[in-house]
């Protein structure tokens, strides 16, 4: 860090933070997706919190246990539960169960495609739905981190010990390992289908590029990375684990390799949660400190969304016109910001 | 620890680590916390589903998934499944009041322990309780001799559970307890049939934390010197100033895991202790199991406390020494074949001369 930005809370940063609808939502609340313009908060168990645009929650019951793994299209959100169930969360609020475990196994991941097919892990096994077709699965070496559809064709990417495993459910045979030693848990490809990184349980980041699987180590965090967006058209991928956000370009073909990662938004708080916006190049970042900030990739040029001294944030998300943004703590006191 | 009036940190929860070899009763002993009536809710993590007799809305089945961590140490090894669990139960925090860990039969606790050692998220919510290990009373000693796993969560142990005692004679019963304490000297041990132990002997003991150590195990670091409740062929109160003492290091003694006590009433160097502790577990950390400690530094009115499991060492200043309380220092190490020559002089060149 070469120079310090003023903390969130001094008066010469550009603050937007009486604009902000605060939403009380009442539970622990561990990620939030847009449905619509309806903002979807995701309880630690149980409940989902609808909140449309005036602020007025409505609780939607998903789960009757903890809520582990949450993925969404923008229409519909898939959650998974250590009940042992997929279920589907649309905007209206009607939830629709879409797969049980038989042996009540946890959900420890789930991924959506944007044709609608979902997938979903228990265990060492991951399972497949496309539309009228016959569930897949595939079991992997040890228990699945993390699931990801590539953007095209129907390939799932799984992360688990020691590499992470690309798989067509609709190709018999056609799995492929790519090893990289040590745990591997979030997943997540590049818009443009060239690159895979997965966040491991050290606190680092690791890729490959797929047209020849090279390694790209992203090393160097104090702290796990729990969240990773893609800017819009997935020139960097914006990262928490750091007291600044950590954001590793992608936009030539070596993606970041021997390359440095820009650093933005220091604040003497660890980044909790990023989320790109879905068009500018803007992101907002949460901090283990209650902050949030909007922030401008091209000169870290902040304004201050929420002000610091509460409980870390955990949810953030942009609606998918980039008009509305929402985010909440983990005692769940959260907000909507229209813009 | 000076006075902070801080907010309250959340009260973090406890984990119970059960062990044992195949067979030995750690479904009985599961079994029998759950059952009784003690108005707690525990989450359960166990290998095998279906083995427990009673229902609990808590029971995860988990795969020991142990892997190494990428920082060059190939004995900082944790579980990945418990890793991920702990964040899925947090989820549901208050909805449960400790988590019992069950490992196989196979397993070496050390994985668990270090789990809480390494994992930053694991460690903002959970606390080791203790690693509670159940034997069988008839078959240990020779599993002692075939299965180091045996060995390993002897060593391990901040309780035994010494079960299936009915099974066995008086002198044979001396004879498994001698050769348990060859290995581990301060664990606290409980004899017991189908594993038959008070509840508060087992859970919530406090050994992993800092300031607990000494008012929890009145015996810690003292074993050797006070272990006047075992048999009568058991005379072992030699002296651990002197280096030169004749016979073996203990009664029963085991060729291969031992425990290694040092004392001294000179104060020690800090300068000299803290980095000469920190060499001796990175380069002797994969035969050192366990290892404590209550120090009296040179010019420093604290005590100082300190834990490790293999090469992981956490420790801090607990509190001030009391009037008339004698400043001492004392260590323990459990491990494989200690070098103990080596840890003695070591040890003997950080007291300040």
């Amino acid at each position: 860090m070469k120079e310090f930005t003023p903390a969130a809370d001094s008066p010469s940063i550009v603050s937007v933070t009486d604009r902000v609808k605060p939403v009380a939502l009442g539970m622990a609340v561990t990620s939030v997706h847009f449905l619509g313009s309806r903002a979807a908060f995701v309880g630690g168990e149980e409940n989902v919190g609808l909140v449309d645009a005036k602020g007025e929650v409505s609780t939607v019951a998903v789960h009757s246990g903890g809520i582990l793994s949450t993925a969404s299209d923008g229409k519909h959100l898939v959650l998974g539960g250590d009940d042992g169930k997929v279920v589907s969360l649309d905007a209206k609020g009607e939830v629709t169960l879409l797969a049980t475990d038989p042996k009540r196994r946890w959900i420890d991941a789930v991924a959506l495609h944007p044709d609608g097919a979902f997938a979903w892990s228990a265990g060492k096994f991951a399972f497949v739905k496309s539309g009228k077709n016959e569930e897949k699965s595939i079991e992997v070496p040890s228990t699945v981190g993390g699931l990801a559809f590539a953007p095209k064709g129907l390939r799932l990417a799984i992360a688990h010990y020691n590499g992470a495993t690309l798989w067509f459910p609709n190709m018999a045979g056609s799995a492929e390992f790519l090893p990289w030693a040590g745990s591997h848990l979030g997943v997540s490809f590049s818009p443009d289908n060239k690159f895979l990184v997965t966040a491991m349980h050290e606190p680092a980041l690791h890729g490959w590029r797929l047209a020849d699987n090279r390694h790209m180590r992203m090393t160097g965090y104090p702290g796990r990375v729990r969240s990773m967006s893609w800017s819009a058209g997935g020139k960097a991928l914006a990262t928490s684990g750091a007291d600044t956000v950590i954001l590793w370009p992608f936009a030539s073909k070596d993606g970041p390799m021997g390359k440095e990662p820009a650093m933005l938004a220091p604040l003497q708080a660890r980044v909790s949660v990023v989320a790109c916006h879905p068009k500018s190049d803007i992101f907002a970042a949460g901090y283990s400190d209650g902050t949030v900030l909007m922030v401008r990739l091209e000169d870290g040029a902040e304004i201050l969304v929420r002000r610091n001294g509460t409980a870390p944030v955990a949810a953030l998300a942009w609606n998918a016109k980039g008009t509305l943004l929402a985010f909440a703590d983990e005692n769940g006191d959260g907000g909507l910001l229209e813009l | 620890m000076s006075e902070v009036t801080s907010p309250k940190i959340p009260e973090k929860i406890p984990v119970t680590v059960l062990t044992g070899y195949l067979g030995a009763g750690k479904t009985t002993l599961l079994n029998r916390i759950l059952s009784e009536n003690h108005g707690k809710k525990y989450a359960v993590i166990v290998n095998e589903f279906g083995e427990i007799g009673i229902d609990n809305d808590l029971i995860i089945g988990a795969d020991e998934e142990v892997f190494e961590m990428n920082n060059g140490c190939i004995c900082c090894t944790v579980r990945g499944d418990l890793v991920r669990i702990m964040d899925g139960l947090m989820k549901r925090k208050g909805k449960f009041d400790a988590i019992i860990v069950e490992t196989t039969g196979l397993a070496d606790p050390a994985p668990v322990a270090q789990t809480f050692f390494v994992d930053e998220d694991v460690q903002k919510n959970a606390r080791l309780d203790a690693v509670v290990t159940v034997a069988d009373a008839k078959w240990l000693s020779d599993r002692l001799k075939d299965a180091p796993e045996a060995k390993n969560q002897i060593a391990f142990a901040d309780v035994i559970v010494l079960n299936k005692t009915d099974l066995v004679s008086k002198p044979e019963l001396a004879e498994v307890e001698a050769r348990i304490r060859g290995i581990n000297p301060y664990a606290k041990l409980h004899r017991t049939e189908r594993c038959s132990v008070a509840l508060a002997d087992v859970l919530d003991r406090g050994a992993f934390d800092l300031d607990r150590i000494l008012d929890i195990e009145p015996d810690f670091l003292e074993a050797d010197d006070h272990d006047h409740d075992h048999d009568h062929h058991h005379h072992h109160g030699h002296d651990h100033h002197h280096h030169d003492h004749g016979h073996g290091l203990k009664h029963y003694h085991d060729e291969e895991m031992q425990s290694l006590s040092l004392k001294t009433d000179k104060p020690l160097d800090p300068n000299v202790f803290m980095p000469w502790l920190q060499n001796l577990v990175q380069v002797e950390g994969q035969k050192i199991l366990r290892s404590k400690g209550i120090l009296a530094f040179h010019n420093d009115d604290d005590r100082y406390v300190f834990q490790g499991v293999h090469m992981m060492l956490e420790g801090n200043h607990q509190r001030k020494w009391k009037e008339g309380e004698p400043r001492e220092s004392r260590l323990v190490f459990i491990g494989r074949e200690l070098p103990e020559r080596a840890i003695r002089e070591g040890f003997e060149s950080c007291i300040v001369s």
